[in-house]
């Protein structure tokens, strides 16, 4: 607002004051100029008519001499001040249009109207600097859970596809430089409702000096950072910055899951996945045997390090031989999209394949060289780009993994249901038939329709009835919440995954557990279960069924009426 | 010295100046207050209100404000005046003419401050 008012005053300054004065001096001339009244006596225009007949003059020529007709010497300076005042007046008015159309003008008013629009938000949201790839997957998916999002990129192009893609929800997007503090206090990072930042864009520094910024301007909220090196990673964790997400690692650790744990894999895929995935069965690749890794940049080397670990010694193609920090193994130069190099690197007896490059079009054309020279192949695909999904689909890649959605759907996890992040962590200490064995109950639970995760605080807020009844010493155990409120003996879709109660985090817990105010509980079954399951948290008599079987009466009335009945009866 | 001063300053003096010039004389009597004079002093009040224009800092903002009651104060003397001559036709009686010239009395009080705010400044800036 300030901004907009001091730009136009400071730019209008000048014609308004040629203007003022350009009337000024007419008028003064004409009360000066001697003319004639309709009897032909000496006269004088006094001010009054002098102002009226200059400030029609420059707008409406023609209008007429008033009151008595002009002599010649009026008319001479009329025509003079005539010119000089029209003149003038365009020159104002082009000055005031010059402005609106003036780009720092226009970007005045779009980041007014971004900020008050932040300002008006109502529910709870966040901020998300950087809409790339991962930028847009993140939104997506955030969009798609009924979260608010405000986003920030200083590409105009990519605040413009926003408006194309269909969202769910209305996302405010501004186009500036999320490193200026004022641009992510205008996205509302001052706001009470801001619930975190996330900042992805592909500059190191600029992530680095949003996290900086948010936390000390509003320090307890949660800031997410993408980090390309270890370098700036320390240097975000010094601050205190909640999570830090290295695309590059991430990736190589999801893939190691894959490799290594499938049925873990297919857990954290089930619960923390994209959510129009459908359910697959678990795919085991092979653990030993000859592996070849095609494109060793950053992800490259990072998938390389993972394979090590396991224990796969695989042979690398590059297309250049001269790369930072060489393989200790075979390194094979060439594209990997031809069949010479694919044989050179041993593909005849290989098992597994990484087409890792990042560029989607000769990762498809590696996977269809490779297949035809060798059936059995196991084979991982890396997807840059989310448009190529269905061609992906086609070419029967055993894992297909898209960087910048893994990275999106992580960081959705960090924000929306924290514990669940926790959970994955955890779960990666468990063993293989652990995690199988959880598939299947879930499977079983929720017959393929995919589980919904949600979280659950004992609190007064999001379990009004529960947190009375522990309030007045009464037990509510984990089973009680599972039971449907429409029929006790009916035991909801839904699984416990985990309680945290004072930070110590218990594993699918037993369902005796009894409950105490200010746990959370993580659940994940049927969607429908969570709706159910709030009747008994927050409804005094839904829970009173649950745990005792019966139906109090709820007015006055039948109270008394009941109290009585029992009293005679006893007596 | 900055020319940007020496204009500004010329012209909050000048508004202040014409406007004294105006209002001294007897507060009832038309042969004392000049209708050029009133012009002038009308002229350079709005000069100098849009000289401030666009001054962020909050001297400014007072600046501004103290202008546009000069100038709200003498367009209200300049309409009775027009009225009294030109739409009533009584012409300036003694009442009309103390109320135009007590009206340009006001403002030149708003102009007074205006002066001081700029002594101050300037005194405060020392430089």
């Amino acid at each position: 607002m300030d901004n907009i008012v001091f730009l136009a005053f400071r730019r209008m300054r000048r014609p308004l004051l040629i203007l003022v004065v350009t009337h000024a001096v007419a008028t003064l001339g004409l009360t000066l100029i001697p003319g004639q009244d309709d009897a032909g006596n000496l006269w004088y225009m006094d001010f009054f008519h002098a102002f009226y007949f200059v400030s029609f003059m420059s707008t409406t020529i023609g209008f007429g001499e008033i009151p008595y007709a002009f002599t010649d010497g009026q008319r001479l300076w009329v025509t003079f001040s005539l010119y000089a005042s029209v003149v003038v007046w365009f020159y104002a008015i082009g000055k005031l249009l010059a402005l609106v159309q003036e780009r720092t003008f226009r970007q005045a008013l779009i980041e007014r109207r971004f900020a008050r629009r932040v300002r008006a938000q109502l529910k709870p949201f966040y901020i998300v600097c950087g809409y790339g790839e991962t930028g847009s997957a993140l939104i997506r998916s955030l969009t798609d859970r009924h979260q608010d999002v405000v986003t920030i990129d200083n590409d105009q192009e990519r605040i413009d596809s926003l408006e194309l893609e269909n969202l769910r929800q209305f996302v405010p997007a501004l186009c500036a430089d999320a490193r200026r503090p004022q641009h992510l206090i205008d996205a509302g990072l001052k706001h009470p409702l801001c619930q975190g930042v996330v900042a992805l864009t592909n500059v190191n520094k600029a992530n680095l000096k949003v996290a900086i910024t948010s936390k000390l301007l509003h320090p307890r909220i949660k800031v997410i950072c993408r980090a390309d090196s270890h370098d700036v990673e320390a240097n975000m964790r010094s601050f205190g910055t909640d999570y830090i997400v290295n695309p590059f690692d991430t990736f190589a650790l999801h893939l190691a899951t894959a490799l290594q744990a499938p049925g873990l894999y297919l857990l954290q895929e089930w619960l923390a996945g994209n959510r129009d995935l459908s359910l697959r069965e678990p795919v085991y690749p092979p653990k030993r045997g000859h592996w070849i890794v095609c494109g060793y940049g950053r992800f490259g080397r990072a998938v390389y390090q993972r394979l090590k670990e396991e224990g796969i010694d695989p042979v690398v193609v590059d297309v250049s031989k001269r790369v930072n920090s060489p393989p200790d193994g075979v390194l094979i130069e060439g594209r990997g999209t031809e069949a010479v190099t694919l044989e050179e690197a041993g593909i005849g007896k290989a098992v597994g394949l990484v087409a890792g490059t990042d560029d989607d079009a000769n990762n498809l054309s590696i996977i269809m060289t490779a297949r035809e020279l060798t059936s059995n192949l196991f084979v991982v695909a890396r997807q840059s780009n989310l448009d190529n999904t269905q061609i992906f689909d086609a070419v029967g890649a055993d894992i297909i993994m898209h960087p910048s959605s893994i990275i999106a759907n992580r960081i959705r996890v960090m924000l929306g249901t924290p514990l669940l992040h926790d959970f994955i962590g955890l779960a990666m200490y468990q063993d293989e038939a652990w995690a199988c064995d959880l598939v299947k109950r879930i499977a079983l639970l929720v017959d393929n329709e995919r589980p919904e995760v949600w979280e659950l605080h004992i609190d007064s807020d999001s379990a009004l009835a529960v947190s009375g009844a522990l309030a007045h010493g009464r037990v509510v155990h984990l089973s009680d919440l599972t039971r449907d409120p429409r029929d006790r003996e009916r035991v909801l879709p839904t699984i416990p995954l985990m309680i945290i109660r004072h930070g110590a985090r218990m594993m699918l817990p037993p369902l005796d557990t009894h409950l105490k105010v200010t746990d959370r509980v993580l659940f994940c079954g049927k969607r429908s279960a969570a709706d159910r399951m709030g009747w008994t948290l927050q409804n005094y008599y839904a829970l009173d069924y649950v745990l005792t079987g019966e139906n109090k009466p709820r007015s006055w009335f039948w109270r008394s009426l009941k109290l009585n009945r029992t009293n005679s009866a006893e007596s | 010295m900055n020319p940007e001063k020496v204009v500004f300053g010329f012209f909050i003096v000048l508004a202040l100046t014409l406007n004294f010039g105006f209002f001294v004389g007897e507060l009832d009597n038309p042969e004392h207050h000049h209708v050029y004079e009133l012009f002038a002093v009308v002229v350079v009040n709005l000069i100098a209100t849009v000289l401030k224009f666009g001054d962020r800092t909050q001297m400014g903002a007072v600046l501004l404000a103290t202008s546009l009651v000069a100038v709200l104060q003498l367009l209200v003397a300049v309409l009775v005046w027009a009225v009294a001559e030109h739409v009533t036709e009584t012409g300036l009686t003694p009442g009309v003419t103390a109320s135009i010239v007590s009206l340009s009395g006001g403002a030149m009080l708003a102009n007074v401050v205006s002066v001081v705010l700029l002594v101050i400044e300037t005194v405060m800036l020392r430089r």
